[in-house]
């Protein structure tokens, strides 16, 4: 139910229908040396997602099997075929930000937004994911919301940051 | 007169809050009517004084930070009423650039320009010695460009400081109608930040670096392949590359030398193990970024199939003093066989964190606490890991180590990409030596068992050595994992992952004996 909502929004929000987006992407990217990689990034970039029934769309036209695009989207971190929430909480859980109380912070966040690392909150604005490294670390611990990296994040800077986030 | 000041727009100066600074300025100069020109520079990588702002008067600048959107309105209040004169009486100035000891004591020759110049300004850079290699490099035959990087002795940053003029060579001498220069801008390792800081502060010299370097060997196209954690590096990046165009110091007829270079910023997709450079090569063309086997070298058969040069990001941005400087100039600083500066980076619970160019031969101690000035918790440090994930923890013992590559090679660690992260008392070594284990089962190719099924396996030993009172048997069984890892993986992903679990297994024995104390804070 919440999936669909979130579908519904991203393609009212733009009012693009992935077959198009898939359609305009295959048009940029088709004659790109290794272009699926920009490919998945513009189609994601404007869906949210990369749906799994435009896989093949995507593979017929960019010349390669179905099992190949796949391949290539499981083998990412970043690339998803489920609907995500509107805007994507990546956790530092690297060494440096470990140092200075990540994994305390971690729980904290998972708490606080109800969800475990892949979850999208049931309000459907945040999906949080794990990130390696966000090239912060003599000020971690480090998070990023959307395209912002936050220095120095504890529970209440957290809470903070969600408050802001929330009113814009 | 226009005053200019300068703000970062660096990512962990942002992250600290210098976007809100440089808007709250903005608004108070306009509110009270000065002259005041934002410039929004690169970080000098003093991050422990960020949001750090740079005030012009006189060609000198005088510098403020750690300083709030509060602390701005005050300043500009201050410059409002008393002028410049009374700036220099405000506490949070901290004097002229040159009096950040932090900064003056440091060998400044890859990160020279950066916070004194405005990335997105071309001519910035070149009024700041930017260029002036490439103005060398064309005047030069390829063999000779070749043979001055060969003679300064680097050696790549990214991590195995393989001398870079060899690969250069292997690639000029490889007959190909089209080659290509790939920098290697995957940055991946935990408590690194020196590539995001240098292609965030001075994009340009990349550029000049990869084009120098497409002279050499004969390329005419080159990829920047960039992490996707890093979005304000990809918007300089862009910049500069269609400013530098623009200027025809890119593109076709470059300098109206005849020859062609262009450069394409292609972005990874959250995958530890596209830093690895044949990975890196098979993620540009599309592709799984499965590792592949070597021979053959990717100096002869690289990305699709023609001889590629693949170099970090720092290892690029060196050639441009190499070039400018001359290899003598380079050659005179450094230590043993590691020529040249190290960019280090302090990193994890550190007071004073950020980057530390400093020629190789400094010891480490005086990296941690000479500049880093211990631990920001205030507890004493225990243990360090140099060099990324991969790399060891390094005990007390051995912290006046000489920072050179054979010294950290002699005492089983690596210098890796510079990355030193500081962890206090109150660090779990058995959490850590899990955390490698989990960390190279979460990001391997999946292409050697040893890697993919032994980083689980690691896991789960580690799981149990925590709950059992006596762990003797599954220390052993974990050292001969270590072992199969060590020896039985492609690449460094499954081969060094042990190197940071051992290091905690030999140099803290103690955190993997039965603690019922475990996870209490020391
Ligand atoms: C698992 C793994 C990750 C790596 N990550 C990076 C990286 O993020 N950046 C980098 O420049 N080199 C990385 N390397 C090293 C590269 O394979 C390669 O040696 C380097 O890019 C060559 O450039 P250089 O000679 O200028 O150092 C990595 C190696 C391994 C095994
Ligand atoms: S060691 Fe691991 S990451 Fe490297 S090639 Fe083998 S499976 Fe892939
Ligand atoms: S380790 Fe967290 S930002 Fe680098």
């Amino acid at each position: 139910m919440d999936d669909y909502r979130q579908k519904e929004s991203r393609v009212s929000s733009n009012n693009q229908r992935p077959e198009e987006v898939v359609a305009s992407a295959v048009l940029r990217y088709a004659d790109t040396a290794g272009g699926l990689l920009p490919l998945l990034h513009d189609i994601q970039g404007v869906l949210g997602h990369i749906p799994k029934e435009n896989v093949a769309d995507i593979a017929r036209g960019m010349g390669l099997s179905r099992a190949e695009v796949h391949g290539v989207i499981s083998f990412y971190h970043d690339f998803h075929t489920e609907p995500r929430g509107l805007t994507t909480i990546q956790v530092c859980r690297a060494e440096a930000c470990q140092a200075m109380g990540s994994r305390e912070l971690e729980q904290h966040v998972k708490e606080s937004l109800g969800v475990e690392y892949g979850g999208t909150t049931s309000d459907g604005r945040f999906t949080l994911d794990p990130v390696y490294c966000l090239g912060n670390c003599a000020c971690s611990p480090s998070i990023r919301i959307g395209n912002e990296v936050h220095a120095r994040v504890d529970a209440s800077r957290f809470e903070e940051l969600l408050a802001e986030h929330k009113t814009i | 007169m226009t005053t200019r000041i300068y703000i970062p727009a660096d990512t962990t100066a942002c992250a600290l809050g210098a976007d809100s600074v440089a808007v709250e300025i903005a608004v108070q100069s306009q509110i009270r009517g000065l002259d005041i020109e934002v410039i929004r520079n690169g970080s000098r990588g003093a991050f422990w004084l960020e949001p750090l702002i740079e005030i012009e008067q006189d060609g000198g600048r005088i510098v403020f930070g750690p300083i709030s959107r509060g602390d701005a309105t005050g300043i500009l209040e201050v410059f409002s009423e008393e002028g410049y004169d009374g700036l220099i009486q405000h506490e949070l100035c901290l004097g002229s650039v040159s009096d950040i000891e932090w900064l003056s004591r440091q060998d400044r020759l890859t990160f020279a320009r950066a916070g004194w110049t405005d990335p997105r300004q071309l001519d910035d850079y070149k009024l700041h010695g930017g260029y002036e290699g490439l103005t060398r490099a064309l005047e030069m035959l390829p063999a000779d460009i070749v043979e001055t990087v060969k003679s300064s002795g680097l050696r790549g940053r990214g991590g195995a400081a393989f001398p870079t003029g060899i690969k250069w060579q292997t690639v000029l001498d490889t007959d190909a109608e089209q080659k290509y220069v790939t920098c290697n801008a995957d940055e991946g390792d935990s408590g690194t930040f020196a590539d995001r800081l240098l292609m965030e502060a001075d994009p340009f010299q990349l550029i000049e670096g990869m084009t120098i370097c497409a002279l050499a060997v004969g390329a005419t196209m080159g990829y920047i392949y960039l992490r996707s954690e890093y979005p304000r590096a990809l918007d300089t990046l862009n910049h500069a590359i269609a400013s530098a165009q623009g200027a025809r110091l890119l593109g076709d007829d470059i300098c109206g030398s005849g020859h062609s270079f262009h450069i394409e910023v292609r972005v990874g997709a959250g995958a530890y193990i596209c830093g690895e450079e044949t990975s890196m090569l098979d993620s540009l063309e599309g592709k799984r970024g499965m590792v592949r086997f070597k021979p053959p070298l990717p100096a002869i058969e690289g990305l699709f199939g023609k001889p590629t040069v693949v170099n970090n990001v720092l290892t690029l941005a060196a050639v441009t003093t190499v070039l400018a400087q001359g290899p003598e100039f380079y050659q005179e600083y450094g230590s043993g066989r590691s020529r040249g500066t190290l960019t280090a980076q302090l990193a994890g619970n550190i007071r004073r964190g950020g980057l530390v160019e400093v020629p190789f031969g400094a010891s480490l101690r005086e990296l941690f606490e000479g500049y880093g000035g211990g631990t920001a918790s205030g507890r004493p440090v225990r243990a360090i890991q140099v060099g990324g994930p991969l790399g060891a923890y390094v005990p007390e013992s051995q912290w006046d180590t000489r920072l050179d590559y054979e010294a950290f090679g002699e005492i089983g660690a690596m210098l890796g990409h510079g990355g030193i992260v500081v962890f206090d008392d109150s660090v779990d070594m058995l959490e850590q030596a899990r955390f490698a284990m989990e960390f190279c089962a979460v990001e391997s190719c999946g292409k050697c068992t040893p890697c993919r099924i032994g980083s689980v396996r690691g896991v789960e030993l580690i799981d149990r050595i925590r709950e059992s009172k006596n762990s003797a048997k599954q220390l052993n069984q974990l050292e001969d994992l270590c072992e199969t890892m060590d020896s039985g993986s492609l690449c460094a992903m499954g081969g060094l992952t042990p190197m940071p679990v051992r290091s905690a297994v030999k140099h803290f024995p103690m955190d993997f004996e039965y603690n019922d104390q475990r996870g209490v804070k020391r």
